[in-house]
């Protein structure tokens, strides 16, 4: 058996893992990056493409406006092109008493750097002429817009192995162990590699290795429902996404360039787990039409051309587990981003990058730790 | 798990629903009403006949010698059998199946989706032209071979006025014929065959010397009429600029020579490819098909394929042709007869088997033949457009294989574009399979093929539910 030596080791080739290893050579760390399937293939390549930071959790813009700057440098960062553009992203709600919500989030102080901007009544309207009559009131944040996620996760591991990270794919994690001081992965290729220091950003497969180390999380497979039109003039420049507290009423959408409407929300799909595979629920296009027909009533005459889906990781609160393990030295985690990881993925794997290779970080990241559920199933198993 | 389930069915509760009213299709409902079954037929168009003997709009009053051909007498079978079932089947034209569930299909019919339940479907969904791109093939006026047909058959309009027909296979000679007896000026049938591969394949086309007899009368009449008819040539070009379109069409011939002809439009094809978007998101199984170097479903002799339930026949499931398709459309109902353990003469069944071995013989003499011309993907230049939907050159598809390792269909497009445009890869991704294992220097098995994503064909963002109360509507 061949057994590669490496300063870091990651477990899961999508954007977060990718880029972790792209600042992890930023900061000289040797790094192995094992993906069981393609870079960026499930959650990262599917995704709607945000990049987004408002309406997010206010304890966690610190970490998106990190991100942020980094999408910023793009494409020299990487030195290649997600087709980024910082197009604007508007936030809309159908209820007047949203509004206020809308403004109490603008007015916070966390939220300061995004620029928010709340439109409502003609104001509204004159702005974003497309809007239906339902849309009452929306949050405009100026630098916010969207990006290809299908390159994201593929072009930072590219540029990672530039940096002079391995990258493996097509390479399934069998076994992981802690053995004095090293954790040992061995791959069904019957490789072991071995390393200080793990960091596990497996998405929904993340906390099956987490389990192991007896940090089990409630985490639950998802398909985004996405679905596009054939391409149209480009005149829909800012991203729109619907505020509300009815799942079916989440719908969002973006127009890339080239002409084609992404649309979003409205649904998941359970994946199929045992093939790797999630659908798009025919059900989920006929939802998207008809809030599409509400949002904007005259974007109707145009055709939808593809659907598609992915599987994503949630977990109850809709934060991620990112940060140290809570029992095991060297172990790290980031997944479970709950189909809003896109637009903190380089600033995650920045953060990470740092916290591994200093032992702390400069971003809070607290309130992401795994051990927030380390007590409630601790509390379970007393129970059980 | 169907199967079982279909067995504890009454014929009567049973749901069957058949998607197409082509050859198959037609052949399928009236071998089950002849068992007692009131099948569901679902089929696109607005009339049936699928495309080989669709039928012309009402109100056109062409007879069937001058829109069939040679193919007269039976087109007129098929729709006088079509018409005496017309009453005792389910038939719903004008409804396009854009995706299924398990048990479910998504229909969508003027605007008004609704749901067909079903515990046996039988896709009977045909072939689209079997492309392969050609530097300049993006300007108006370059048509598919079957499009340049269905513009003669269904609206009786030619595509151009000097028409260049280009590429190999029966539907090459056959469309050129059918657009010299309708008074276009044919201005060349360029075959990318060389006639040694018709002559190596002689022993398995004589499986059905009738058909051959038929098709050598096609040359005949582009020889007798003075149609320059070359063989063996290799695509070079089609000029013309973005204002006027088409204007040329330049080849080399087997002898090294450039020939040119001027034309203003151009017909385009390499026989057929299956459409097999509804199996494929049934999670039907593929398999390379080595003679025909494409993927066709995985069906066994009779028409069921990997899951169960689901069943295929016709060029959907395997690219034999219009008469095949018959015998296939009848032997998958006498399959699902026998899945559900209703008595069937086991001397029908034999019959089907032998007719169809014939036809199989046949249609691989056919791909031998005329064969899918791989090499010139990897001939094609740079500039070439592959994906016409997302004008995507062989040079962009290549550099996301060379550059960014994309070996495999799905990545590459997920990288390049090519495929993720309206027609959904159905007229590029076999093409850009071989750019892609040409540039990745491998078999073209190996890189994979395109999965399926509904809606088959683009769904108009006005499609409304049926309200209940429409449907219980007399």
């Amino acid at each position: 058996m061949s057994i590669e030596k490496t300063d870091v080791l990651i477990v899961g080739g999508g954007l977060m893992g990718a880029a972790s290893a792209f600042f992890l050579r930023q900061r000289g760390k040797s790094v192995i990056l094992l993906e069981r399937d393609q870079i960026g293939q499930y959650a990262s390549g599917v995704n709607f493409g945000n990049v987004r930071r408002q309406g997010r959790f206010l304890g966690q813009l610190e970490l998106a406006n990190r991100s942020f700057a980094l999408w910023k440098r793009l494409p020299e960062l990487i030195d290649d092109d997600l087709e980024f553009i910082p197009s604007g992203h508007m936030r809309v709600c159908y209820r007047e008493d949203e509004i206020a919500e809308l403004e109490a989030y603008a007015a916070a102080p966390e939220a300061r750097e995004l620029d928010l901007r709340i439109f409502s009544g003609r104001e509204l309207h004159e702005r974003f002429p497309f809007f239906g009559p339902e849309v009452k009131g929306g949050s405009y944040a100026p630098h916010d817009g969207h990006a290809n996620p299908r390159l994201a996760a593929p072009a930072f591991a590219r540029a990672a192995r530039r940096a002079g990270a391995t990258i493996e794919e097509r390479c399934e994690v069998t076994s992981v162990q802690k053995v004095g001081g090293q954790f040992r992965v061995t791959t069904s290729d019957g490789r072991e590699y071995r390393a200080e220091q793990l960091l596990i950003t497996a998405g929904a497969w993340g906390e099956k290795l987490s389990a192991q180390f007896g940090e089990p999380v409630p985490l639950i497979a998802k398909g985004p429902q996405m679905s596009v039109t054939e391409p149209v003039p480009y005149v829909l420049k800012t991203v729109i996404g619907v505020y509300t507290k009815i799942p079916e009423e989440v719908l969002y959408f973006r127009q890339i360039p080239r002409g084609n409407i992404i649309i979003g929300g409205c649904n998941h799909s359970k994946p199929d787990m045992l093939n790797r595979r999630a659908h798009f629920e025919p059900q989920s296009l006929l939802k998207q039409l008809q809030q599409m027909h509400r949002l904007a009533p005259h974007m109707a005459n145009l055709n939808i051309i593809r659907t598609w889906s992915g599987i994503e990781s949630y977990l109850p609160d809709s934060l991620p587990v990112m940060g140290p393990s809570g029992t095991v030295d060297g172990l790290y985690y980031a997944f479970g981003f709950s189909g809003h990881g896109f637009q903190l993925g380089p600033g995650v794997g920045d953060v990470m990058a740092e916290l591994i290779s200093t032992g702390s970080t400069s971003t809070a990241i607290e309130p992401f730790h795994i051990r927030r559920f380390a007590t409630s199933s601790m509390q379970r198993s007393k129970a059980s | 798990m169907a199967t079982a389930r279909l067995k504890n069915l009454q014929k009567d509760a049973l749901r069957v629903v058949i998607v197409g009213a082509g050859p198959a299709g037609t052949r399928c409902a009236e071998t089950l009403v002849a068992a007692g079954i009131r099948p569901i037929l679902l089929d696109e168009n607005r009339r049936d006949g699928g495309q080989i003997y669709r039928r012309q709009p009402e109100g056109f009053t062409r007879d069937y010698a001058t829109l069939y051909g040679s193919e007269a007498e039976k087109a007129r079978a098929l729709h006088q059998s079509f018409d005496r079932l017309r009453e005792r089947i389910d038939y719903r034209p004008d409804t396009l199946v854009w995706s299924l569930t398990p048990g479910q299909l998504c229909c969508v019919s003027q605007g008004k989706h609704t749901t067909v339940d079903y515990d046996a479907l039988i896709l009977c969904t045909g072939a689209t032209d079997r492309l392969m791109p050609i530097e300049g093939w993006q300007l108006a006026g370059t048509y598919s071979l079957g499009g340049a047909q269905i513009a003669l058959k269904a609206q009786a309009v030619s595509i151009g006025r000097r028409v260049v027909f280009l590429g190999s296979g029966p539907l090459l000679y056959l469309v050129a014929s059918q657009y010299l007896k309708a008074g276009a000026t044919v201005a060349a049938v360029l075959d990318t065959s060389p006639l040694r591969k018709r002559i190596a394949a002689l022993p398995k086309l004589l499986a059905r010397p009738g058909l051959l007899f038929t098709g050598m009368k096609l040359l005949a009449q582009l020889y007798l009429a003075r149609i320059p008819v070359h063989l063996g040539v290799e695509p070079q070009q089609v000029l013309g600029d973005a204002a006027s379109g088409v204007s040329a069409v330049r080849v080399r011939t087997s002898h090294g020579d450039n020939l040119q002809f001027d034309c203003d439009a151009l017909a385009l094809g390499y026989h057929l490819r299956p459409e097999t978007q509804l199996a494929d998101l049934a999670g039907c199984r593929m398999r390379f098909q080595e003679v025909s170097q494409q993927w066709v479903l995985d069906t066994d002799g009779e028409g069921r394929t990997s899951v169960r339930g689901v069943y295929a026949a016709g060029d959907g499931a395997r690219i034999r042709g219009a008469d095949a398709a018959e015998h296939a459309g009848r032997l998958v109902a006498l399959a699902l007869l026998q899945d559900l353990q209703q008595p069937v003469h086991g001397e029908a069944l034999a019959l089907q088997r032998r007719v169809l071995a014939v036809m199989d013989e046949f249609s691989h003499g056919l791909c031998q033949a005329f064969p899918w011309p791989a090499a010139q993907a990897k001939a094609l230049a740079d500039e070439a457009i592959v994906c016409r939907c997302e004008m995507i050159t062989a040079g962009e598809l290549r550099s996301v294989v060379r550059e960014k390792g994309a070996c495999e269909v799905n990545r590459a497009k997920a990288f390049s574009r090519v495929g993720m445009g309206r027609c959904q890869g159905r007229y590029c991704s076999q093409a850009g399979a071989e750019v892609i294992a040409a540039a990745a220097g491998v078999a073209v098995e190996r890189v994979g093929r395109q999965r399926g994503q509904a809606p088959v064909k683009p769904l108009s963002m006005l499609t409304e539910e049926l309200k209940q109360a429409e449907e219980v509507a007399p």
